[in-house]
């Protein structure tokens, strides 16, 4: 018995990773079919160049640039791959922190505010303390611990006034995120960790290298040579899988999710679900804030302090590598990588092609779509009928990026 | 006193008029969390379309000939563009939560990633650069009204109700608060707001009583994308100087939040977005605001920041008040099955 249940269950998994799996082809197959038309409709863009940029909207992780007679060429690219181990760190964190709310029934559309909250903590505790005084590991700890609390503090508020003042936590979030915005700016404007020391530039705070707070490397940079990786890509992954403990191991994160499910009969169980509300904020708002702090500490990364008027993209792209991992922790990882993967095809196709970097914005935006319903996918996998006609449905869709191709490097990067 | 009263209305129409279409997407019990990307595509459309019109011989006739009735027909053809544009992109969102029963926030958000995302990515080929402005001038020299249009002279005085509401207004604000009055009454005064109304309440009642669900929600969520699509070009057109640049600075959002602050009713919500768009009047040019000659808010000494933070904290500091109160629609949110009791 126990072992035909375990069978189902691993059935389901494979038919989740799978109907995921097929959302990303459909979504990279309209990528490619949104650039085949641009470039079709397009007087500008010769047919050369349109297939370039097919090519890398699937392969652009392993671009290496053009050879000698100006052909695209594909290889093992360290310095691509290492940063884009660099910039999933943050990307995982705040997948995370939405991926937690979810569980606990809590749309944190907040994480952009919570992330420049940790940021400003963080940068602040970094820049402040005297290196000559305290050794700049201990000032490392301090300043991402710093950048959590103030994440959390940040996350908490709309916890807080969800669970006593019955406010939407969706609105306290958007409210909060600006006011997050505008206290940064006000907090850095008067602060005096503005960059001067290069006078070309304005509007940056001090890189963290200028205090000597710089996160370790691991050895990483030898592995990924002239790449921004450091450790703060492990950090980031043990932190998940502590989340996954937290959330599917232990009481807390039981009561959590009951709150989350049903918030009358979790509080008739005997759980607080008041201070679950909060406090499942205040997580979430923690791993914003952490991941900030993972980005900012790595010591050559720059922070633009005049943010009034934007929120951090990074904090949003949260939502989508939350949902496209079925807000599962551990899912979140290879999400938070497949993102950053798409990010740098973004940069590749930019600097190859005439194509922009947007394009990749629209098929992460696509799988999303699609990731909302996921349900109907994996019936479509699994029914017997239904998948003969899948199968006759697919080829329409495939000419456009070499299925086989990105197939086998989905295969490799998402599971 | 006029500057302070124009500056607001520019501010609160946008909102005012989104917020509607949240409204209606909520009211017939779909949550639309894609009115920012609905947004989005909606001014993108609208400016796409002055940009090319403005390229045409039909434009440079009406211009060269000052006639206003062609003009102000042609702004009015943009904000149908982008209304229709809008109602088509939000067919993605009601395909997906009535069709395909998906879950109505990830499919929003879905949206709301693909608009700026889309819109970018089309910009920079055909602009070259992040922004798509109108082919020629600013839009606002022919989009306004203004004093000539009535035979002042320059120096002539309208008064001041005419230099508040007839000079340099937009006629998109107008014909704007007409449709909010006339959705609000059809919401609230027809038997197809009533149906579409419960069906955000109670869908098994409507249904049990020969109300097709399915429809109603298509009906909702697409006067929602409507308003919303067009929603964003007024806002472009008003706000943001005619440019589409892929973002509404959070007015989507902003919209949706002043929908739950009015409590899913339309004239709470006007008052919402007119108290939020004073804010933000203030916030964006208090050094310049005066009130019987008094600049009150320069003369306070406060930050610049504290301003900018006001219309947030203000709308959290009265929601904290009286959101008690607050009911949204019992339905939203659930996918409707007939199977289900």
């Amino acid at each position: 018995m126990k072992e035909r249940l375990g069978e189902i269950y691993r059935r389901d998994g494979t038919r989740t990773v799978l109907s995921s799996i097929l959302s990303i082809l459909i979504g990279l197959a309209l990528g490619g079919i949104i650039v085949l038309i641009v470039g079709l409709v397009s007087d500008n863009i010769s047919g050369k160049s349109t297939w370039d940029g097919i090519r890398l909207v699937a392969l652009g992780i392993l671009s290496t640039g053009r050879d000698a007679a100006g052909n695209l060429s594909f290889g093992f690219n360290p310095t691509n791959v290492g940063n884009m181990l660099f910039r999933a760190t943050p990307l995982i964190m705040t997948g995370l922190s939405v991926a937690v709310a979810y569980k606990t029934g809590l749309f944190n559309i907040g994480a952009p505010g919570q992330y420049l909250m940790g940021t400003m903590a963080s940068l602040m505790l970094a820049l402040g303390i005297p290196s000559e005084t305290v050794p700049p590991t201990i000032i490392w700890i301090i300043a991402f611990l710093g950048g959590m609390a103030a994440g959390a503090l940040w996350g908490a508020i709309p916890g807080f006034v969800k669970a006593y003042l019955n406010i939407n936590e969706v609105l306290a979030s958007i409210m909060t995120n600006w006011i997050a915005a505008n206290v940064v700016t006000w907090a850095f404007e008067a602060s005096n960790f503005k960059n001067l020391v290069e006078g070309t530039k304005s509007g940056y705070v001090y890189r963290t290298e200028y205090n000597n707070v710089v996160t370790p490397k691991l050895g990483l940079d030898e592995i990924f040579p002239s790449s921004q990786v450091n450790a703060g890509i492990l950090i980031a992954i043990v932190i998940a899988i502590l989340m996954y403990i937290l959330m599917s191991k232990t009481t807390l994160g039981y009561q959590l999710k009951a709150c989350g499910s049903n918030r009358h009969a979790a509080r008739y169980a005997g759980i607080k679900d008041k201070r679950n509300i909060v406090l499942s904020m205040a997580i979430a708002g923690a791993l914003a804030g952490g991941g900030a702090a993972l980005y900012y500490l790595s010591g050559n990364t720059e922070f633009y302090w005049q943010t009034y008027q934007s929120l951090p993209d990074t904090g949003f792209n949260g939502i989508p590598v939350a949902l496209l991992a079925a807000c599962n922790p551990i899912g979140v990882i290879f999400t938070g990588i497949f993102m950053s993967m798409l990010d740098i095809a973004g940069t590749q196709l930019t600097a190859l092609t005439p194509f922009n970097e947007y394009i990749t914005d629209v098929v992460i935006a696509a799988i999303v779509y699609l990731s909302a319903f996921s349900l109907v996918i994996k019936m479509f996998i699994s029914g017997g009928r239904k998948r003969k006609k899948a199968r006759a449905a697919a080829p329409e869709d495939r000419p456009v990026p070499p299925p086989e191709e990105a197939k086998a490097e989905k295969g490799g990067e998402a599971k | 006193m006029t500057f302070l009263i124009q500056q607001t209305l520019i501010y609160a129409i946008p909102l005012m008029i989104v917020a509607l279409a949240g409204v209606f997407a909520e009211r017939s019990g779909i949550i639309n969390l894609a009115l920012e990307g609905i947004m989005i595509f909606g001014a993108f459309i609208g400016v796409l379309f002055i940009n090319i019109v403005q390229q045409t011989e039909f434009f440079e006739a009406a211009k060269a000939a000052d006639n206003y009735l062609a003009l102000q027909g042609l702004e009015l053809l943009a904000m149908l563009a982008a209304a229709v544009m809008g109602a088509i992109f939000s067919l993605l969102l009601s395909f997906a939560s009535v069709n395909l029963r998906a879950d109505q926030t990830i499919g929003g958000t879905a949206l709301n990633l693909m608009a700026p995302a889309l819109v970018l990515f089309l910009i920079r080929i055909i602009a070259n650069q992040n922004t798509l402005q109108m082919a020629s001038g600013d839009a606002a020299s022919w989009f306004m009204i203004k004093k000539a249009m009535f035979g002042y002279g320059r120096t002539d005085e309208m008064g001041f109700l005419g230099s508040t509401f007839v000079d340099k207004t937009y006629l998109a604000t107008y014909i704007c608060i007409l449709l909010f009055i006339i959705l609000s009454i059809i919401l609230y005064k027809t038997r197809f707001g009533l149906r579409l109304r419960a069906c955000g309440e109670n869908p098994q009642a409507a249904d049990s009583l020969g109300i097709n669900v399915y429809k109603m929600r298509y009906a909702g969520t697409t006067i929602s994308g409507a308003l919303a699509g067009m929603g964003g070009f007024v806002y472009a057109l008003t706000t943001s100087n005619c440019m589409a640049t892929g973002d509404v600075a959070g007015y989507g959002f902003l919209a949706l939040a002043v929908m739950i602050f009015g409590n899913w009713k339309p004239l709470n919500i006007a008052g919402a977005s007119l108290l939020f768009g004073m804010f933000k009047c203030i916030a964006s040019s208090y050094t310049s605001i005066s009130i019987g000659g008094v600049f009150l808010f320069a003369n306070l000494g406060l930050p610049a920041h504290f301003y900018r933070m006001l219309p947030y904290l203000i709308t959290l500091i009265v929601l904290a008040f009286t959101s008690k109160n607050s009911r949204a629609p019992k339905a939203e949110g659930i996918p409707y099955d007939k199977g289900k009791r």
